[in-house]
């Protein structure tokens, strides 16, 4: 039971940066093509997921080693900062605001200020995720605080139950 | 009449340049913020920063006295939420400087006071003095609100800064219950003035308080819309019945009981009244309930005074006399009594914060208050004793003094009402201010002088007593209260200066200059007589205090308002507590029941009785009907599977099958985000099953299944066909067609989905990813507590201990809540996002 997926691993591995990418492309691109933050930020998501199914809580730590609940908090903070500035600035709530410029090389860019808002709700997603893997993920009766104990291997959670 | 001319002609001016007035009340929270950060260096000098900002509010009152003094205000407008008519309007008037001075001036004073009261490396001290700041720009927001709603956001900015400062020292019981008390009843009543102040701004149709009084509303619901505003000013302002939080606030450090408990916030409900007593006072309820309960609170709190032995809580009960005595005057609502109200509103702020400070000086010197053990102060500290001497001869009414002035006016304006009932008011106000001449001498007494150990069952123990030992307070310590007695001395000797500021406020209320002009000679008038009859009453009763204390001690007890709280709290407990017993018992399959039947109940009704079923096709292409087949024999299996992960791939199935619909439909946003749901929300699913037994329970009851299947089958039926009924049921034009048009220019993006999401409905989405987060801190606060909590030994079990029974009655119980919970995030994201 306590093994773990050398074939899982190395695929997990692999394919963990370039689902990133994807849920990066998803929060930049969301706005004209299909995507957007919430769907990025549940790429992502799937993304940490599937750390967590190759080797445990241990694993997501190594990927990202954030505490989740400051993510979703840079995240709500992202989205209610990006709804107040226009307020400051004499505009309405959550009026968003369009800038276009071309850098050399890469051609016109059009930025617009949901973007900001949009990155928030990509790190909410992400964080509440992580919060759901890290709490639901540990094993019952085992402390929190031996997580990194090297001498018992993570196994893969899902063993236990498609045993 | 003359308001209404006056709202017209009289010169508004609007500050040129810049925001003044805003940059002022936010200058106060920008400080504030800045105070914990720098307590550390500054130590108690801290407070001196924090006395910069009311100070700067003073010198702009200061420099605007020219605009109040035309008759004219200075005015300030900003949007804030268009569409429920909230302006923030700010508008400095006549009253306006005098609430000002008293909340920044006093304010001054506190603050250099605290700097004295604290130690260097109390660590309280950056919270305490950033919280005292911020209840002082709310208050001094609060007298220059123009807008109902914004004048209510101030109002419980109030009530919410003195919560916390009551509870400063947050590790006695009695300063937390004290700010609970506190807070539940002015917070209470802030709830009903804000149902009054709506009901008063629709009839009115503005919610702008200077237009509502120069054109007062009036009928039924304007009367009810007055008795809830009066519910906010009479539990603000510590009025019977609802007094029972001001004492108990006295568990605060001192500086807030003088700053919030005498000077200031209590007379928020004061202010409202003298505000809106001009044009209501002759409306329905108005007068009876604002005399009635003034002079209730005038004599009750004057009677209990002088029961008490704790100096502060003298001045406590006092203050409630005093507030009392304020809402007599503004309540009678004439000329007179509004000018004589003024006056008193100075010089009650002038010598109730004096006399706090004073008491403060006292406990922090010698660590009691007991004036059954305060022994010969007076003879060690005759500078402080002069002092309180003379401010409590203030508030007693003695000439020369501001206080003398103030009690003459009332006790004249009160005669010159011109009926019946003014001649009743007039008596229970000399009655009251009898009493007030006994417990002002009472505290000087009793702070100063000798022991007042006749009070006492038996003689004190000499070894107790304070005095003689007491060390003397610093010159900083009591100079803030020695400015203030320097004051009530000076306005009473020339009274100029305080005639112009009550002229002026007097001036904004009733839109003209008062005939008469305050002077500490009138002539031989009824007023000088009363005064001296309460002077000789009061003093006599002094004299005469253990006859008193004895009489007072065979009075049957009254029942108390303390009482009424603690039985009224004891109850709500009680009543939520049993509730919580019915409605939550913890069981899911019966929360889903409830909710499933009432889904069922309440719409499939009128859906029945009309049922207007469009023409259907049958499948637009094969496609679809291929794809809707697979998700009926998922959906189907997924009912009958026996092993729960079985089920929830079979869900899972009927989920990617939705997704694969969506796609044929041309919507590759919404597959996307229901094919990524779906997956995360099986990981999540088979993280929950691990503390889960792998098998359904099957029912204990042959036949106990057969009405969750009746629910089940039904709510099914009825959401097929509630889907039918409401696509066919569009009779507007969709307003999916404006969002496109407006999804490229406006939102600046082709993907209409998101657009709408953070774009069109942004405010919304903010909403939804709070509750996202709010829910994921839900279910893992719960998952972490039972992991951390006591009692290991059954999750243990659960877990599947190799031996253990996993569908032991034990864990059977304790499950539902968790998966309750997930079910719950997982069902919040899915019809949220799964629509959008």
């Amino acid at each position: 039971m306590n093994r773990r997926s050398v074939i899982l691993d190395a695929c997990v591995r692999a394919e963990f940066h370039t689902l990133l990418l994807v849920s990066l492309y998803f929060l930049f691109a969301g706005h004209n093509q299909p995507g957007g933050g919430f769907a990025g930020g549940l790429v992502a998501s799937c993304a940490f997921g599937l750390r967590f199914v190759a080797g445990g809580d241990r694993e997501v730590r190594r990927a990202i080693d954030i505490a989740p609940p400051i993510v979703m908090g840079v995240g709500l903070l992202l989205a209610m900062i990006t709804g107040l500035v226009p307020l400051a600035l004499g505009d309405n709530l959550f009026e968003s605001a369009i800038v276009e410029f071309a850098p050399p090389l890469i051609g016109k860019v059009k930025l617009t200020s949901v973007l900001f808002f949009d990155t928030g709700v990509y790190l909410v997603v992400v964080g509440m995720a992580l919060m759901l893997l890290s709490q639901l993920g540990l094993a019952d009766g085992s402390n929190p605080d031996s997580e990194h104990d090297e001498a018992s291997p993570g196994a893969g959670p899902i063993d236990e139950v498609v045993r | 009449m003359c308001r209404e001319v006056w709202s017209a002609s009289r010169p508004t001016r609007l500050p040129e340049g810049g925001t003044p007035l805003f940059a002022l009340v936010l200058g106060f929270a920008a400080v504030a913020a800045v105070l914990p950060f720098v307590v550390r260096r500054l130590g108690t000098r801290v407070f001196y920063l924090a006395a910069v900002p009311p100070f700067a509010a003073c010198i702009w009152a200061l420099s605007n006295w020219s605009t109040v003094a035309d008759g004219g205000a200075v005015v300030q407008d900003a949007e804030w939420v268009p569409s429920l008519g909230l302006t923030l309007g700010l508008r400095f008037d006549g009253f306006s400087f005098l609430m000002v001075g008293l909340v920044a001036g006093i304010g001054v004073l506190v603050f250099f006071y605290a700097g004295s009261y604290f130690h260097s490396g109390d660590p309280i001290m950056g919270k305490f003095s950033a919280t005292l700041l911020v209840f002082s720009g709310s208050m001094f927001g609060l007298v220059l609100a123009d807008n109902l709603l914004a004048l209510f956001l101030f109002w419980e900015l109030t009530s919410i800064t003195s919560y916390l400062l009551i509870g400063t020292d947050d590790r006695k019981v009695a300063a937390r219950s004290g700010a609970l008390q506190a807070l539940l009843i002015t917070g209470g009543g802030g709830l009903a003035m804000l149902g009054g102040f709506i009901l008063l701004g629709e009839s009115a149709g503005t919610y702008s308080m200077s237009a509502i009084l120069a054109d007062p509303p009036s009928g039924t619901v304007v009367n009810w819309a007055l008795v809830l505003v009066l519910l906010g000013a009479l539990t603000k302002s510590a009025q019977v019945p609802f007094h029972s939080w001001l004492p108990r606030a006295m568990n605060a450090p001192t500086p807030v009981s003088a700053y919030l408990h005498s000077a200031t916030m209590v007379k928020a409900g004061v202010y409202l009244v003298a505000r809106f007593s001009p044009a209501f006072a002759d409306v329905g309820p108005w007068r009876p309930i604002v005399v009635g309960a003034g002079l209730a609170s005038m004599l009750l709190g004057g009677y209990r005074a002088l029961r008490q032995t704790d100096i502060k809580l003298v001045l406590a009960y006092g203050t409630i006399s005093q507030l009392g005595f304020m809402m007599v005057l503004f309540g009678v609502g004439t000329r007179e009594a509004t000018f004589a109200g003024c006056t008193l509103l100075i010089a009650h702020g002038i010598f109730k914060a004096a006399l706090f400070m004073l008491v403060g000086v006292v406990d922090h010197q010698t660590h009691t208050r007991d004036l059954r053990l305060l022994d010969r102060l007076g003879a060690r500290w005759p500078v402080v004793a002069a002092t309180g001497a003379v401010v409590a001869a203030s508030m007693a009414g003695l000439p020369p003094l501001l206080g003398f002035i103030a009690k003459e006016e009332a006790l004249y304006s009160l005669e010159k009402t011109g009926a019946a009932w003014g001649w009743i008011v007039l008596v229970g106000v000399v009655i009251g201010s009898v009493l007030t001449v006994a417990y002002s001498a009472r505290f000087v007494w009793g702070a100063f002088g000798p022991a007042e150990d006749a009070l006492r069952d038996g003689p004190v123990p000499t070894a107790e007593l304070v005095g003689p030992h007491a060390p003397v307070p610093s010159r900083a310590f009591i100079a803030p209260a020695v400015v203030l007695a320097v004051l009530t001395v000076a306005f009473g000797l020339f009274p100029a200066p305080a005639d112009a500021t009550v002229a002026h406020a007097f001036d904004a209320l009733w839109g003209e200059y008062p005939e008469r002009h305050l002077a500490l000679w009138h002539g031989l008038k009824l007023a000088l007589l009363l005064s001296g009859i309460a002077i000789g009453l009061g003093a006599l009763m002094f004299v005469a205090r253990r006859r008193v204390e004895r009489l007072q001690a065979r009075v049957p007890r009254l029942p108390s308002a303390q009482g009424g709280y603690d039985r009224g709290l004891k109850g709500l407990l009680e009543g939520a507590d049993a509730l919580t017993g019915v409605v939550q018992h913890g069981s899911l399959p019966i929360y889903l029941g409830v909710i499933l039947t009432t889904l069922i109940a309440l719409p499939a009704v009128p859906l029945l009785m009309d049922p207007e079923i469009p023409s259907l096709t049958f499948a637009a292409s094969p496609m679809q009907a291929l794809i809707g087949a697979l998700m009926i024999v998922a959906a189907l299996t997924a009912a009958l599977a026996r092993r729960r992960f079985a089920a929830v791939i079979l869900v899972g199935t009927v989920g990617y099958g939705m997704a694969a619909l969506f796609m044929v439909q041309g919507a590759p946003d919404l597959a996307i985000t229901q094919l990524l749901i779906e997956t995360l929300g099986i990981v999540i699913f088979v993280l929950v099953f691990r503390h889960l037994p792998a098998n359904f329970e099957r029912p204990k009851l042959r036949g106990s299944q057969a009405p969750r299947i009746a629910i089940a089958v039904a709510a099914a039926v009825f959401v097929f066909v509630m889907t039918l009924v409401a696509v066919g049921a569009r009779t507007e034009e969709p307003i999916s067609r404006e969002y496109l048009e407006r999804a490229a220019p406006e939102g600046g993006g082709n993907n209409v989905v998101n657009v709408i999401i953070v774009d069109f409905r942004g405010f919304d989405t903010v909403g939804e990813i709070f509750v996202l987060a709010i829910a994921a801190i839900g279910v893992a606060a719960i998952v972490g507590s039972r992991r951390r909590g006591p009692d290991d030994g059954g999750e243990v079990g659960i877990e599947g201990a190799p031996g253990g029974d996993p569908t032991g009655p034990d864990n059977g119980d304790a499950e539902p809540s968790d998966v309750g919970t997930m079910d719950q995030v997982l069902a919040s994201n899915r019809p949220g996002r799964g629509v959008a």
